[in-house]
């Protein structure tokens, strides 16, 4: 069943409503739909507008043309059932670990009028999330205490601590180190099996697509439009091991193959 | 000795040496006191004087701090918008600079006129020469907030409201402190210079009634006290911003970075 439906989507930047003809086409006609627990990756050039498709998801923008849907409701402001996650981990650098993720508490009801009553659970909520990413002895930690890898782990932790349905993910793991985001891999696909929400994940690294996602969609470079849709059929979990089948090779260089010409040799 | 007494001797240690050269000089170039008094002189003064300048000296912190308090609320709230909005940013922050760029011992006549003399226009000098940096740092910080931050909360439907008290109040912390430091001094140079100009009590008029009198050893005196007094409130708010903004003071010591 679907859950976020995106139809014929245009979203225009730097319009200021006067003058439509102006501004940048950031994208173009796009058709999306996404079920229910469905984990989809949107792969492709820098600055094709895969960053904006998530803002739209979230109501964050509105399109100039077409429809955003989210349970068959149409987006027109913010939802409040969305977690997300950056390339930035933006800790807050005066809170601790555990108050940093127990952030959108503070905000999102009900969860935010009932903040005194609930204090201890909602610290064990807290707590048994950050022990799922391994991040147990570092409650107590200020952010810049811990690594980046670290960092990102504690932002998928207040990413999820409201139990959103839908986790909207963009680049997060962009900035790690090789080994850190392969770790990060793992972590991640086993929230979504403890979580079992919607997740729309942004990257530009193919491998993390096909290693996470059912679906991948591949964008092409500016103005966006979904040139490519694939579903990925891995057997799950995925492992480090599985990256180095054949069939999980090819599925890779397929997408890349969409992605537009490399430089030639 | 360690290098870190060393440190903390430091400070006195340059005001010795100061304060022997100058004695050297006034000595050496036989300057006559009444241009230039010896440091003993000074003291003197000081000692001579002590009543009129506990007395006038408690009138001008008392007038610098009520500026000052004024400064510091006018500042925040003033900061707070010119740093949310972008709208006011533009519409306020070239006005401010301009504003500032303003002589402020110019001013103090026109206080009198409206005001009288005494402490009104001291008051009113002292705010108006320190509330500026405080606005300046908290627009800052408020104007640098991470984007995706600022999406994260809204995301969650945070309330412009709920985005200031948890983000951008406590995030301002460290610039605001800092503010403070630098705000407190040019509130002792607001109202000293006011009550030169138009006080009838204060620092600034001891100076005014001494220097009329050639007692330059007074003046010196007089200068002394605010000196001490701007240090004094400078080291206060020195110790407020170690005590809440620890979180912006990385890596000390006792602390170790985590690896991962």
């Amino acid at each position: 069943m679907t859950f976020i439906q995106l139809t014929d989507v245009d979203l225009i930047y730097g319009s200021a409503g006067s003058n439509p003809g102006e501004g940048t086409l950031a994208v173009s006609s796009a058709n999306l739909s996404i079920a229910h627990g469905e984990f989809l990756a949107l792969v492709g050039p820098s600055g094709c507008g895969k960053s904006t498709l998530l803002k739209l998801i979230a109501g964050l923008v509105r399109p100039n043309r077409g429809s955003v849907k989210v349970d068959n409701e149409e987006v027109i402001r913010p939802l409040k059932t969305v977690g997300m996650a950056f390339q930035n981990a933006t800790l807050l650098p005066w809170r601790n670990i555990r108050d940093n993720v127990m952030l959108p508490l503070e905000i999102v009801e009900p969860y935010r009028s009932r903040q005194k009553e609930d204090r201890a659970q909602n610290r064990d909520r807290a707590e048994t999330l950050l022990a799922k990413v391994g991040l147990s002895d570092f409650a107590d930690r200020m952010p810049w205490q811990l690594s980046g890898g670290m960092q990102q782990r504690a932002q998928l932790c207040r990413a999820l601590i409201h139990e959103p349905s839908i986790l909207l993910l963009d680049e997060p793991f962009a900035a790690l180190d090789t080994f850190t985001r392969e770790e990060l891999w793992d972590v991640l696909q086993e929230l979504w099996a403890f979580r079992k929400c919607t997740i729309v994940l942004v990257t530009h690294e193919l491998r993390e697509a096909v290693f996470l996602a059912q679906t991948v969609h591949v964008m092409s470079a500016r103005p966006g439009r979904i040139i490519k849709s694939r579903s990925v059929d891995l057997p799950r979990p995925c492992t480090l091991a599985s990256t180095f089948q054949p069939h999980f090779v090819e599925l890779v260089q397929d997408l890349r193959n969409h992605i537009g010409p490399g430089k030639q040799p | 000795m360690s290098a870190n007494s060393l440190q903390r001797l430091a400070p006195w240690l340059t005001a010795a040496v100061l304060v022997a050269a100058w004695w050297l000089a006034v000595v050496a170039f036989d300057i006559k006191t009444f241009v230039l008094p010896t440091p003993w002189e000074v003291l003197k003064a000081l000692y001579t004087y002590r009543y009129a300048l506990f007395i006038n000296g408690l009138a001008t912190l008392s007038t610098t701090l009520l500026g000052f308090v004024v400064a510091v609320v006018f500042g925040m709230a003033l900061g707070i918008v010119v740093g949310s909005s972008r709208l006011a940013y533009s519409a306020l922050y070239p006005l401010l600079v301009g504003f500032n760029s303003v002589p402020k011992a110019a001013l103090v006549p026109i206080f009198v006129i409206w005001f009288g003399t005494g402490t009104v226009p001291a008051v009113i000098t002292a705010f108006m020469l320190s509330f500026f940096p405080i606005v300046a740092n908290i627009a800052t910080a408020f104007a640098t907030i991470e984007p995706e931050l600022l999406e994260v909360m809204r995301s969650l439907g945070a309330s412009q409201r709920d985005m200031t008290v948890k983000i951008g109040i406590p995030r301002s912390m460290p610039y605001f402190f800092a503010s403070l430091k630098i705000a407190v001094t040019l509130a002792f140079v607001g109202s000293v210079i006011a009550e030169i100009v138009a006080g009838n009590n204060g620092i600034g008029n001891v100076m005014l009634i001494a220097s009329s009198n050639f007692n330059v050893s007074l003046v010196f005196a007089a200068l002394f006290v605010v000196g001490i007094m701007g240090v004094g409130m400078y080291a206060i708010f020195d110790i407020f911003e170690r005590r809440m903004t620890a979180w912006s003071v990385r890596g000390s010591a006792t602390l170790q970075q985590f690896g991962g």
